[in-house]
């Protein structure tokens, strides 16, 4: 891989497009199937890689959400909550609704889903622009409410998804349209989407303008307040469509539903090539940054030389070597 | 002015002495849990609140509390503000943590306070009355024994941890124990954190790892969750037995349908808070000794006994 670190000289704006940052993540992806493959070759078995990279769906999806509010300048710490909010809200009026719309709940359901994840979005933004208070703290404490609620609506305990839909709602996370699992072609679409709007429409340079500089973008006439904000309502919406993933699932909502997802999703979009303290988004990099997290799980699992209780800290220094080769690279 | 003030005092006080002597006739019994954050506390607030409307309905004179606390710190707070505006007869408190609580619950025995500790012990087992908990290593044991019985002694085995703490240590000890010497194999021992979607993606990683397995084990029924979603969705036909713990109103169901899979479960219910809360009163209203130290066994459920395990209402 050093060899490569001699990357595209910075001398006129008509180069090739591809720096480090955006190929890395994908480079890494690349040496850990390698070196997957070398430690246990069932790895590579097609049942396997389908299995991790359809349970990195949610962590993609939501980090792809993520991207825009990192991007510009912000940060959120309440997205694994807000998740099981989400989830636990979705399966109750599914539950409640059942009876008189029978199959036609789910939609019904997942069309509150993404509503109620709109209207979370909304809040954390509004909080943090209009409020002006340090994303950091504002989302510390709708991560804390969001975790209170679910645990409130849950009793401590579990809700289930009525029995009735359960079999009807399976295929959205078990199903597969031309041999691919259903949630891998929903985070590509998610991804799609995102990466149109962030490189392709005036709304991602803005974005990226205000996470960079938010002073400059304010005297070149961009609202900081109202791109922040929407970049929050889009993190609301995908976490949504992460959620409406997640039902299927285990077909409950837990207290313990989506936690630490926020600190997944945050190294997801690091890994993927952007930066914390914001400016441009890496979509793709982002997705591969959430696939490389469940890979790095999964094959601590398959390998049989890391101690049961050492399992957390070789998945930290993998993740940390990963962040290092990107930056030496980087910094030519 | 001066006057005025003083009849205010007197009469201030003489409320407060009334007061006092009506509570006196009543025997106060203060319950101290953790707040419901998972499965099995939920079921340790439902049935302390259980035991606290039945004792209280059916002894007018005995006053049952019940105060839920989110943290140890709060826990340690929430005995003070119980202790401070009145005299407990009685504590029946599941800690947080050992080591935090040993002080203060040792305060509130120097008031003269009946102390019964749950679950966890005190770091200081001179402070408490009546010990009353469920037997970890019993969990471990039986299902170890029913999995030998049930297997003919030989088979691979893979199994799912909790979180690092004495309770999933002892539960795999008494596991390890038991199979030592038989021709049961533990394949793998990783952690799920006794979280569904991590024995979820565990049990995944498991199936593609090892193509033949004969049971799992997850010692929680959390984790059982997510197990069986992963064994269903591989339509492996290889996995006999997929085996919990603890007492889940749904895996107590599937022991009562009659489930191939999962034909039984241990026990560690949170029912045993409505025990202790049952004992204490006990000692209170009927001077019946309970001083002493109560282990619950760990009692396979079994189709035949699981009706008295199953609580439909219960959250957990």
């Amino acid at each position: 891989m050093a060899v490569m670190t001699e990357s595209a000289p910075r001398r006129r704006p008509l180069d090739l497009n591809v720096s480090w940052t955006d190929i890395g993540p994908f480079l890494a992806l690349a040496a850990l199937l390698v070196v997957g493959y070398l430690i246990n070759p069932d790895f590579l078995s097609a049942t396997n890689l389908a299995n991790v990279i359809t349970r990195s769906a949610f962590i993609a999806i939501i980090a792809v959400g993520a991207t825009f509010v990192i991007s510009s300048g912000g940060l959120d710490l309440s997205v694994g909550s807000m998740a099981a909010f989400i989830t636990g809200i979705t399966i109750m009026f599914m539950n409640t609704v059942a009876p008189h719309a029978g199959i036609w709940a789910i939609p019904a359901g997942m069309a509150v889903a993404i509503l109620v994840g709109l209207l979370c979005g909304l809040a954390n933004g509004l909080i943090v622009t209009v409020g002006r208070i340090e994303p950091f703290i504002a989302t510390l404490g709708t991560m804390g409410i969001f975790r209170a609620l679910i645990t409130y609506l849950t009793d401590g305990g579990t809700i289930p998804i009525d029995r009735s839909l359960r079999e009807a709602y399976r295929p959205v996370y078990f199903g597969t349209v031309a041999g691919i699992p259903v949630p891998i072609l929903i985070s590509v679409a998610v991804a799609a989407v995102a990466s149109f709007i962030l490189y392709k429409m005036k709304y991602g340079r803005k974005c990226a303008a205000v996470g960079a500089n938010e002073d400059v973008a304010r005297y070149s006439g961009i609202s900081v307040i109202r791109t922040r904000t929407v970049a929050y309502i889009v993190q609301g919406a995908c976490v949504a469509i992460a959620a409406i993933c997640y039902v299927p699932r285990l077909g409950a909502a837990t207290p313990t539903t989506g936690q630490l997802w926020e600190l997944q999703v945050i190294t997801a979009v690091v890994i993927g090539g952007t930066a914390l303290r914001g400016g441009k988004g890496h979509v793709w990099g982002t997705v591969a940054g959430a696939v490389i997290l469940e890979l790095i799980a999964n094959l601590m699992v398959l390998s049989d030389f890391v101690s049961e209780y050492l399992v957390a800290a070789v998945q930290g220094v993998i993740i940390i070597i990963a962040m290092l080769i990107q930056r030496f690279s980087n910094s030519k | 002015m001066f006057s005025r003030k003083w009849i205010a005092a007197a009469t201030l006080g003489a409320l407060l002495l009334a007061g006092q002597a009506m509570a006196q006739d009543k025997k106060v019994i203060a319950v101290s849990i953790p707040a419901a954050d998972h499965g099995w506390t939920a079921g340790i607030v439902y049935h302390a609140q259980a035991a606290a409307k039945e004792i209280n309905a059916a002894f007018p004179n005995v006053e049952v509390v019940v105060k839920t606390s989110p943290s140890a710190a709060e826990q340690v707070s929430a005995l003070e503000d119980l202790s401070a505006s009145r005299k407990l007869d009685a504590l029946v408190i599941l800690p947080y943590s050992s080591e935090e609580l040993t002080q203060p619950v040792k305060a509130i025995k120097d008031m003269g306070t009946f102390i019964t500790v749950v679950d966890r012990g005190l770091t200081d087992a001179s402070v408490q009355d009546l010990y009353l908990a469920g037997d970890n290593i019993a969990v471990g044991t039986n299902t170890a024994k029913f999995m030998i019985d049930k297997l003919g002694g030989k088979g691979d085995v893979v199994v799912l941890r909790g979180i690092p703490t004495v309770i999933d240590d002892e539960r795999i000890k008494g596991f390890q124990d038991t199979i030592k010497g038989t021709n049961l194999k533990v394949l793998d021992i990783q952690y799920a954190h006794w979280n569904s979607d991590e024995a979820f993606k565990l049990m995944q990683d498991y199936l593609a790892k090892y193509p033949h397995i004969d049971a799992v084990w997850a010692n929680d029924d959390d984790m059982l969750l997510g197990v069986l979603e992963a064994v269903k969705q591989s339509g492996r036909t290889d996995i006999k037995l997929a085996l919990g713990g603890n007492g889940m109103k749904d895996i107590v169901k599937k022991v009562i349908d009659g489930d191939a899979m999962t034909p039984v479960e241990t026990p560690y219910p949170p029912s045993m808070i409505k025990t202790a809360i049952y004992m204490t009163v006990a000692n209170l209203i009927g001077q019946a000794p309970v001083r002493g130290t109560v282990k619950l066994d760990a009692p396979l459920i079994t189709q035949a006994n699981a009706k008295e395990y199953y609580f439909p209402d219960s959250p957990f």
